[in-house]
């Protein structure tokens, strides 16, 4: 990385200039680049760039004139924000409390098995890159009439079972 | 907009409607969107299209139903009537009206007489399935803005105090302090720079009424915040909304985008000298953001920890200044309080516990989702007569309230009547208003374990007592699951547990043995047994699984 060159942050900091980057100089500007703006500057530059680099975050330090240390306690204070690359699918098991008592344990372990096999198949194959599958857990997505559910690239799947649940991989591509 | 357009609209707006032969109400909320409510709109909108019936019916989306299991959800404007569980395919019985399309739709009405609707009294939900959530006049002709016209322009700031104290209401976050003397403290202060927050941080599990309303009512939280702004002469607003809720974040947005143009908020609120302005800050997903210094301190874009009180917000809040905190099922009573009086509130209700409360059934029943009840309504008949008890005739083990603050209330206590002090003293609480039913195949000792590795989890760090003692209670729980723990791990639970809630620093910490406490209070025998397990494996020398 290169220094910055402008106290004002005129200039860009990261070397690479895409329109993204052009999307959060206006968020950043939007909020008059207040040190106190920070966590929305972090939420629309991981929307962007799918995570926050250590570049991106010395960058948002500079505009906001916030220490870097600060910018990393915060980003890595929360569980929204992520430092690594996002992988090309994502399910999310909901383990609040209805959901738990429905099951969704044993949701979990079978997108768990499910990423593991494939995991070991796309290293059998030698590619390279994002993972295919992340499986998170969230607490509580509110939708606790439908317990259990299971957001699946974004999409909630009520009361799902652990088959279905393997059909709407299979369907994806995602498959063991 | 002036107070006199505000009812010309909302005049204009009713005869609008009243042009119409049948308005359509779809569940719009989170829940009915993802069993298909978004089809079911569009199809019916496709064949009001096709059948020509433009100008004789309107669909529009609605607020949450509250029966959450059954979505997607349609209310029936003519006659009230709410349907269950509808197939787009369905849509056009629904547009012919005749005898027998409302025969093959006989099996898809909900009974309006069953418990589940007879026994609510809306306040918070009353426009849930009249109001349109994108549509600011569909707000206005229910009398919205109507109670923030008359507080800015007829009342003094004093007499909109009074009115909140008079109603008696509480804060509906958990605690339960009473709002009108928060207002009042808040209004005390000096100084000209002022906050109103509202706390939209619905993080215990289970608990989804909050976002209810910001999805299906967003202008009656904002609202309520403005007219707390006009009686506590503040001018900025923030409500701080949970990442996880994406479909309030956009309705919130576009509700205040809708305001602002209307002049129903901004520099000159309703044609009146009084100025507020609001603005939504996302949550990252830290559960502790919910408690109120943390929340400040993750508004300022800091680390979402929180900080010893006094002082308290009402004095020293954000950036410094006196802040008032809410959460949005209180704001939300603020303007039918003002519309009605607060004599009229408080006569529903407890002699402590004014007005209603919203609980988010979910667990084993036949039925979940939202039911608004007044304060003092058996828990029993929530349970067993609201939402059907537990499917299949299975019995009824506990409930569980307040999420991983509260704890669990065995059966037999049922009959207790929910409000703040009744709750308390079983050992659980209000809470935000989650409320799950187990029955007989819950294990006690594994909820109370979940409850522990929530709070280890989102236990901030910053204060010794919770950072360490919510691993160490947790650890000491996953031994009873496997039926490792000795007599003294018994001691030890306990002892931590009176450890945290003395010294932990916040409301987190001070409340995360509950569960665990209330299992040990009501539920001993379970502990119990994993203990006999313990001896039995040890007298046999047999090697134990772990966890």
């Amino acid at each position: 990385m290169t220094p910055p060159t402008s106290e004002s942050g005129e200039y860009p900091v990261t070397a690479t200039k895409d329109n993204r980057q052009k999307f959060l100089e206006r968020a950043m500007s939007r909020q008059a680049y207040a040190g106190h703006a920070l966590i929305e500057v972090l939420h629309t530059a991981q929307e962007l760039f799918g995570h926050l680099t250590p570049e991106l975050l010395r960058e948002v330090a500079l505009k906001l004139k916030l220490p870097p240390s600060r910018v990393l306690g915060v980003a890595t204070f929360y569980n929204f924000f992520s430092l690594k690359p996002k992988a090309e699918h994502t399910a999310v098991v909901c383990l609040g409390t209805a959901c738990y008592v429905a099951g969704a344990p044993q949701l979990f372990q079978a997108l768990e098995r499910r990423r593991c096999a494939c995991a070991a198949a796309e290293e059998a194959k030698g590619a390279a890159g994002p993972a295919r599958l992340s499986v998170q857990s969230a607490r509580c997505i509110g939708s606790c009439g439908l317990a259990p559910a299971v957001v699946l690239d974004g999409r909630i799947l009520p009361r799902v079972t652990p088959a279905q649940l393997e059909r709407a991989l299979d369907k994806i591509g995602i498959t063991a | 907009m002036t107070p006199e357009d505000l009812s010309d609209r909302a005049t204009a707006e009713l005869e609008r409607q009243q042009g119409f032969r049948e308005r359509l109400h779809c569940c719009t909320a989170a829940g009915c969107l993802s069993c298909g409510a978004e089809q079911l709109k569009r199809e019916l909108n496709a064949q009001v299209e096709a059948r020509g019936l433009s100008q004789q019916v309107e669909v529009h989306g609605t607020g949450c139903l509250g029966l959450c299991s059954r979505g997607p959800l349609l209310r029936r404007a003519s006659d009230g009537a709410v349907f269950h569980e509808l197939e787009p395919s369905e849509a056009g019985l629904l547009l012919q009206g005749d005898a027998a399309s409302e025969q093959a739709l006989a099996a898809k009405r909900l009974d309006p007489t069953h418990p589940f609707f007879a026994h609510q009294q809306r306040i918070v939900l009353e426009n849930a399935g009249r109001v349109d959530p994108q549509q600011l006049d569909t707000y206005l002709a229910v009398g919205g803005y109507s109670a923030l016209a008359r507080a800015v322009s007829e009342l003094s700031r004093q007499e909109v105090l009074a009115e909140v104290r008079a109603s008696g209401l509480r804060g509906r976050g958990g605690a339960g302090y009473p709002t009108g003397v928060k207002w009042e403290l808040v209004a005390k202060q000096p100084g000209t720079t002022k906050y109103i927050v509202c706390n939209a941080d619905e993080g215990d599990p289970g608990a989804f009424m909050d976002r209810s309303v910001l999805e299906g009512d967003p202008h009656r939280v904002l609202e309520g915040m403005a007219i707390a702004g006009y009686a506590v002469g503040a001018s900025h607003g923030f409500i701080y909304v949970r990442g996880e809720y994406g479909l309030a974040i956009q309705r919130l947005q576009g509700a205040i985008r809708q305001a602002e143009r209307e002049g129903l908020l901004g520099p000159r609120v309703l044609d009146s000298a009084f100025r507020f302005r609001v603005d939504i800050r996302i949550g990252a997903g830290a559960f502790v953001c919910g408690e109120e210094t943390a929340l400040i301190a993750s508004i300022e874009g800091g680390r979402g920890e929180p900080r010893p009180r006094p002082p308290y917000p009402p004095e020293k809040g954000l950036w410094g200044q006196p802040t008032l905190i809410n959460n949005v099922e209180t704001f939300a009573n603020i303007a039918p309080i003002l519309r009605r009086g607060g004599a009229w509130f408080a006569a529903i209700g407890t002699e402590r516990s004014k007005g209603t409360k919203v609980f988010a059934v979910a667990g084993k029943t036949v039925h979940t989702g939202l039911v608004e009840v007044p304060m003092g309504t058996p828990l029993r008949t929530i349970v067993y007569e609201m939402a059907g008890g537990i499917a299949d005739g299975g019995r009824v083990k506990a409930i569980q309230t307040g999420g991983p603050s509260g704890g669990c209330i065995p059966e037999r206590l049922l009959d207790l009547p929910v409000d703040y002090e009744s709750l308390v003293g079983v050992g659980s609480m209000m809470g935000s208003g989650g409320l799950i039913v187990m029955d007989e195949a819950t294990s006690m000792v594994d909820v109370a374990r979940y409850f522990m590795e929530f709070c280890r989890d989102e236990s901030c760090g910053k204060c010794v007592p919770c950072r360490t003692g919510t691993v160490q209670m947790h650890q000491l729980l996953e031994r009873f699951c496997a039926g490792q723990a000795g007599e003294h791990d018994l001691a030890l639970l306990k002892e931590l547990g009176t450890l945290l809630r003395e010294a932990s620093l916040c409301g987190l910490g001070q409340t995360a043995p509950n569960p665990v406490l209330s299992v040990l209070r009501y539920f001993p025998e379970e502990l119990e047994q994993r203990l006999h397990q313990d001896a039995e494996a040890a007298a046999a020398a047999a090697p134990t699984e772990p966890a």
